[in-house]
């Protein structure tokens, strides 16, 4: 802590790029695992026996997971400094953390390899890793706690969010793991219900950390700084986190636990119509008027963001109504729901943070440059729709397949030209944001940064 | 009302929530006896340690790319047989694990126990 201001401001954003590009490289490898799961779907014997699908939607799980909360934590790093008006609390800190988080990514990503496994949905890999996860978010923490020094009085909704974030990943994970116990582990009803409650509760936590993200970055490129202290705003946050709180159960309409939770979980899935009203209501406005901001690669992306939160909207509304969720659970529409928020919300609002950084250090960027990361933005969200349809598609061939009472083997060539559909179009997602890394990149490159 | 008051008062009916969820309303309705129990805990242990999961779902937990597996025993097209075929050779898309046919039988075992408990998915 004896560096000079500028010298410690330097040596963090180098951090915060060093776990940016950490981050994308979860992206790029999590994405070609998912390319090559998609077409075990197509081609069952493909590499059936050496590299099964127990390993691939593993690797592809945790890598696609890890890019959201690391490109979240690199943001954030990035902003500390910049709203507290402090230097970074722990500089080492902050590598350390990287050190740590690379060197247990590379034990899972073994484990994996060799068919070590812990095998629960999500945390698929052996439990002892989940301890050091959380061990490894500790230097993040203090260094968050700490240089901000949160006064929540007058905090705006990102300190909020980010707070939260925090500290739910840190009871989600925890409580994901209750099952250890034999209170929890030996009866299965109990079993799923808490797991759905922690998965459903943690997915609401990340996604905290990646729409404060999101709102500082809107903050930024509007230069309004009253929207995020607003009373709407902490509305839906509220909104949000009772969410985040009670709503996991409707992922359990189908499981024979109390009837009581189902209903909590009913009720407060309702309550996102409230967001969605709003959204639709303020997006004509946000269209009129973000057009002309400046930061033209985050405005794109934050538009794409918010079309993607509409629709998906509509569809967690829609499979939340109970009648509908019993046909629709344990199907690709729940997949569809999980694609559109961590691609079409998540990724979209990381990289406006991540392009907002990179120009933050070289406010002039090349055209050239613009135009191929515009490219990469059009074929990652025009193939990402045709991905969610063809996912809703076999959701509902496998809907209809299921009244027939076809057997399995039948119901998946029924719904083969679906898979082939959300393949080949889950191949040119990922070459879409394959450009946004590599027009990262070169920007990140550049002499000015 | 301030904000942290909110945030406090979510927070306590949270965790309130949480405690009732973990100790009320999940009561196992099926008797198993220390025997049965053993052999269901041997069969869930090996479908983690395979992870399973990743292509079979439990209560619509997990993977799509094999088939739901929470009313197999009971279902008059599978069954204990045709899952024990499959455990032991694999299918067109599952790998062939190689499992004795000890870790077989508790595999069964415990995809039996889930089928038993699964009574709001037989009868919705």
């Amino acid at each position: 802590m004896t560096a000079t201001p500028i010298a410690n401001q330097q040596a963090t954003n180098k951090a915060a790029k060093a776990f940016l590009i950490l981050a994308m490289s979860y992206l790029l490898f999590g994405l070609v695992l998912g390319v090559i799961g998609g077409f075990q779907y197509i081609l069952p014997p493909f590499l059936k026996e050496s590299f099964s699908f127990t390993k691939t939607r593993p690797l592809h799980v945790y890598l696609v997971i890890t890019w959201i909360f690391t490109a979240a934590q690199a943001g954030i790093y990035y902003y500390l400094p910049k709203i507290s008006n402090r230097q970074i609390y722990w500089p080492g800190g902050v590598w350390l953390h990287f050190a740590m988080q690379l060197g247990i990514s590379v034990c899972i990503i073994v484990c994996f390899f060799l068919g070590y496994f812990g095998g629960r949905e999500y945390l698929e890999f052996p439990p002892v890793f989940g301890a050091f996860i959380l061990l490894s978010w500790i230097p993040f923490v203090i260094n968050f706690f700490f240089t901000l020094k949160p006064k929540y009085k007058t905090a705006p909704v990102y300190i909020w969010m980010w707070s939260t974030g925090i500290l739910f990943f840190f009871i989600t994970v925890s409580e994901s793991y209750l099952w250890v116990f034999e209170h929890f582990r030996t009866n299965i009803v109990r079993d799923i219900t808490i797991q759905w409650k922690a998965l459903g509760s943690m997915v609401g936590s990340w996604n905290m950390l990646v729409y404060g993200t999101g709102m500082y970055v809107m903050e930024q490129t509007s230069g309004d700084n009253k929207t995020a202290r607003s009373p709407l705003v902490f509305f839906f946050y509220f909104l949000g986190l009772t969410n985040l709180m009670f709503n996991w159960g409707h992922h359990t309409y189908i499981v024979p636990a109390a009837p009581w939770v189902k209903t909590v979980a009913y009720v407060i899935s309702m309550t996102e119509l409230l967001i969605l009203a709003h959204l639709i209501f303020q997006w004509r406005k946000t269209m009129s008027t973000a057009r002309k901001n400046y930061h033209i690669i985050p405005y794109r992306l934050l538009s794409f963001a918010d079309v993607w939160i509409i629709l998906n909207l509509i569809l967690a509304i829609a499979i939340s109504v109970p009648a509908w969720n019993y046909y629709t659970h344990g199907t690709h529409i729940t997949v569809a729901h999980a694609m559109g928020a961590t691609i079409g919300i998540n990724t979209m609002l990381l990289f406006a943070s991540v392009f907002y950084i990179i120009q933050s250090g070289n406010s002039e960027l090349p055209s050239g440059r613009i135009k191929l990361a515009g490219s990469g933005i059009l074929i990652a969200n025009i193939s990402l729709l045709i991905f969610w349809i063809a996912m809703l598609g076999s959701g509902i061939a496998k809907i209809m397949s299921k009244q027939n009472s076809d057997p399995f083997s039948s119901m998946m060539e029924k719904i083969q030209p679906w898979f082939k559909v959300f393949t080949y179009s889950g191949t040119f997602v990922f070459v879409g944001l394959f450009i946004m890394i590599i027009a990262t990149l070169r920007i990140m490159n550049s002499k000015k940064n | 009302m301030s904000k942290l008051i909110i945030f406090a008062c979510l927070f306590v009916l949270y965790s309130l929530y949480s405690i009732i969820v973990y100790t009320k309303g999940t009561d196992n309705a099926v008797a198993i006896t220390a025997a049965d129990q053993l052999k269901i805990s041997k069969g869930k242990k090996l479908f983690q340690q395979y992870n399973c999961i990743a292509c079979h779902q439990l209560y619509g937990l997990g993977g799509y790319l094999g088939p739901e597996l929470t009313t197999a025993y009971s279902d008059k097209t599978r069954g204990e047989l045709y899952m024990k075929a499959f455990l032991k050779a694999g299918g067109q898309r599952m790998p062939n694990f190689h499992f004795k046919d000890d870790e077989v039988d508790a595999i069964i075992s415990y995809l039996k126990y889930v089928d038993t408990t699964a009574v709001t998915y037989k009868n919705p």
